[in-house]
């Protein structure tokens, strides 16, 4: 197991490596921060300078080079617009869309997993069909619409929730959080819905099409043979058989998720990472840009290397042979 | 000769599909003793695997049992609340498939899965229903139970994880066993040790034992009474040493006749003319008429079902010459 950690860990450090130069270069390719950055009346002299103390003067490879030296001292740079250091200017945002994240994805397994089973294992029932038919909705409804017609809906006609922002929050370890307290919680809500919606279907799908074909196998024939009730092969053997993908999905979603969530961010006014990117897009911030794609790029591979963990833990075919 | 343990009446097994009506089983009817091997032979699609499912009530739609009843000890099973039947299966009576790779789940630990099975009927503690799972174990011959039982499926050979899945038939001593090709899946050597074993211990537990087979030749050596299948229907049954050296139903006659052991060197296998007939069109009367030799206008109507002794077949014109 250990051997096969530091297998992946190098693996890591060579993505990490080509997806820094990728995104340098994609970035270098979108525009020239310059004519954002000093104002167009702004003469000769003061233009060169400022081009200067950038390092926007050099050439591709050594602004790189430099880059990628600072980045190993754990300097990301400087935005260019905030004028603080990229690193903690992300992370004052990184709660905000943790917390959001964290509850519509693991809302959306809890969810969705059970609708889901259920449907597979009576799919002819009203119940299951009215399942699939949200699963349908929640696959091919837009978000933002979601979103608006949720604000419309639970902000504005009822009241009962609030529209936007973070609501009141709690300090832990230095920053704030929302779903320590009744307000934050209530602010979180729309959005984290909103959010799952398409996870949720996803799940619902996934489960659905893995106990349908689980129900039908050897397996739960041999099991029911044997006298179990269904609630045990359900809870027990089938659960089991359909979390590899679930986790693969979990993975996958919690991922883009935290790094994506710009259109609900957008929506309900929340002030995570989401809605930075697109700010530092605008305003062709470029050390933000770079450092937040990089760290995207290791959030995925932190989290691909817990779901390669948990299968281990899952599936005991696949602990031999590795390493 | 004491009441069966099982008694079988006009079994039917229909399948509801939607190019009609499947007769995969169509009044079947046989009993057994406790302590006794009946073998169950027929060609794929005969009925017997859907005959065995049935006696359980593992029957899923489409597929329904449309009349007969299946009287286990007395109490019969066909229509059953599904409580009653969980109740029965794997207590009183169990079932072994046919590849055990995918009988056994393979992401569960042998220990999980037989506490699970223990549990399904007694309310024993983990540590109870553990050692009964390793005392099943150590009876099917399965070395150094104790330590494997916390090892996984893929982990046992073909023949150990067949004897993991005969443990977990075994483990509330069963009065009824029914073994659905079971050693199909193993290595020549493996089937015949499994075969010999099982016949024991059915004989050590008292338990009746049907063993559903296609190969005549495997359940000859086993079986105390035999009963072949074609389209949905017992049409010979009997002790095995009669069936096999005089048979009465042209069908048993010609699988006989069909046999590698009994062919002569250098010369084609006989075979039987024609195919199975659809289950879905059957033809009326005898369903083995198109392929019969003895056949005439009289086999377009049921067969009567004939009796001697101990044995019984469906035929107008049996073979009552002894086979060559």
């Amino acid at each position: 197991m250990l051997g096969f950690v530091i297998q992946r860990l190098m693996q890591a450090a060579a993505v990490m490596l080509v997806m820094s130069a990728l995104v340098f270069i994609g970035v270098y390719a979108i525009g020239n921060p310059i004519d954002v950055l000093i104002s167009p009346d702004a003469d000769q002299h003061t233009r060169a300078e400022v081009i200067a103390r950038f390092g926007l003067d050099r050439p591709l490879w050594e602004q790189y080079a430099t880059f990628l030296g600072r980045l190993l001292q754990g300097d990301m740079g400087r935005s260019f617009v905030f004028g603080m250091p990229v690193l903690s200017l992300i992370l004052s945002r990184l709660p905000a869309t943790l917390e959001l994240t964290l509850l519509a994805v693991i809302s959306a397994t809890l969810i969705g997993v059970p609708l889901g089973m259920y449907a597979g294992y009576k799919p002819h029932s009203p119940v299951s069909k009215a399942i699939m038919a949200l699963s349908v909705l929640g696959f091919s409804v837009p978000t933002f619409w979601v979103g608006i017609l949720l604000i419309f809906g639970f902000a504005v006609q009822l009241g009962i929730l609030p529209a936007g922002g973070r609501g009141q929050t709690v300090n832990v370890l230095g920053v704030g959080w929302s779903f320590l307290t009744l307000d934050g919680l209530k602010h979180l809500a729309l959005p984290a819905f909103n959010l799952s919606l398409f996870k949720m279907s996803m799940m619902i799908r996934l489960s659905r099409a893995g106990t349908r074909e689980i129900m039908l196998s050897d397996t739960v024939k041999f099991a029911r043979a044997a006298g179990l009730s269904e609630r045990v092969i359900l809870g027990r053997h089938v659960l089991k058989l359909i979390s590899i993908p679930i986790v693969t999905v979990f993975g996958l979603e919690l991922g883009s998720t935290l790094a994506f969530a710009v259109v609900t961010e957008t929506i309900f006014s929340w002030p995570g990472v989401g809605k930075l990117i697109i700010d530092s897009i605008s305003t062709l911030d470029r050390p933000v840009m770079v450092a937040y794609l990089v760290l995207v790029a290791f959030l995925f591979i932190i989290i691909n290397l817990s779901v390669d963990l948990v299968y281990a833990t899952l599936d005991p075919r696949l602990r031999k042979g590795r390493g | 000769m004491t009441a069966p343990v099982l008694a079988v009446d006009d079994l039917a097994t229909h399948f509801f599909t939607r190019a009609g009506v499947a007769k995969a089983v169509d009044g079947v009817s046989f009993a057994i003793q406790r302590g006794e091997v009946l073998g169950l032979v027929g060609e794929s699609g005969s009925g017997k695997s859907v005959t065995g499912f049935s006696l359980l009530g593992l029957i899923d739609p489409p597929g329904r049992i449309v009349r007969g009843s299946v009287k286990l000890g007395g109490e019969d099973m066909v229509g059953l609340s599904r409580e009653r039947l969980r109740a029965l299966r794997g207590k009183r009576i169990a079932m072994i498939f046919q590849d055990p790779m995918m009988t056994l789940n393979p992401v569960l630990s042998i220990a999980q899965q037989m506490t699970l099975a223990v549990h399904a009927h007694e309310k024993v503690s983990q540590a109870e229903a553990r050692e009964r799972a390793i005392r099943a174990l150590i009876r099917v011959g399965i070395p150094a139970a104790a330590r494997r039982i916390d090892d996984y499926p893929h982990q046992f050979s073909g023949g150990m994880r067949q004897r993991v899945a005969i443990a977990m038939a075994l483990l509330h001593g069963p009065d009824v066993i029914v073994a659905d090709e079971p050693t199909t899946a193993l290595d020549v050597s493996i089937q015949a040790q499994i075969l010999t074993e099982m016949r024991e211990l059915a004989r050590e537990t008292g338990a009746a034992l049907i063993w559903i087979s296609h190969d005549l030749a495997t359940v000859s050596s086993l079986a105390d009474r035999i009963a072949v299948m074609y389209a949905g229907r017992i049409v010979e049954e009997g002790p095995t040493a009669r069936v096999l050296r005089d048979p009465r139903h042209p069908y048993t006659r010609g699988l006989l006749g069909a046999l590698p052991s009994r062919a002569v060197p250098g010369q084609a296998l006989p075979q039987i003319p024609g195919a199975t007939p659809s289950l879905l069109r059957l033809p009326p009367g005898c369903p083995f008429s198109p392929r019969c030799p003895n056949a005439d206008d009289a086999c377009r109507t049921e067969p009567p079902r004939a009796t001697e002794g101990a044995r019984a077949w469906r035929c107008h014109h049996p073979v009552m010459e002894r086979a060559a």
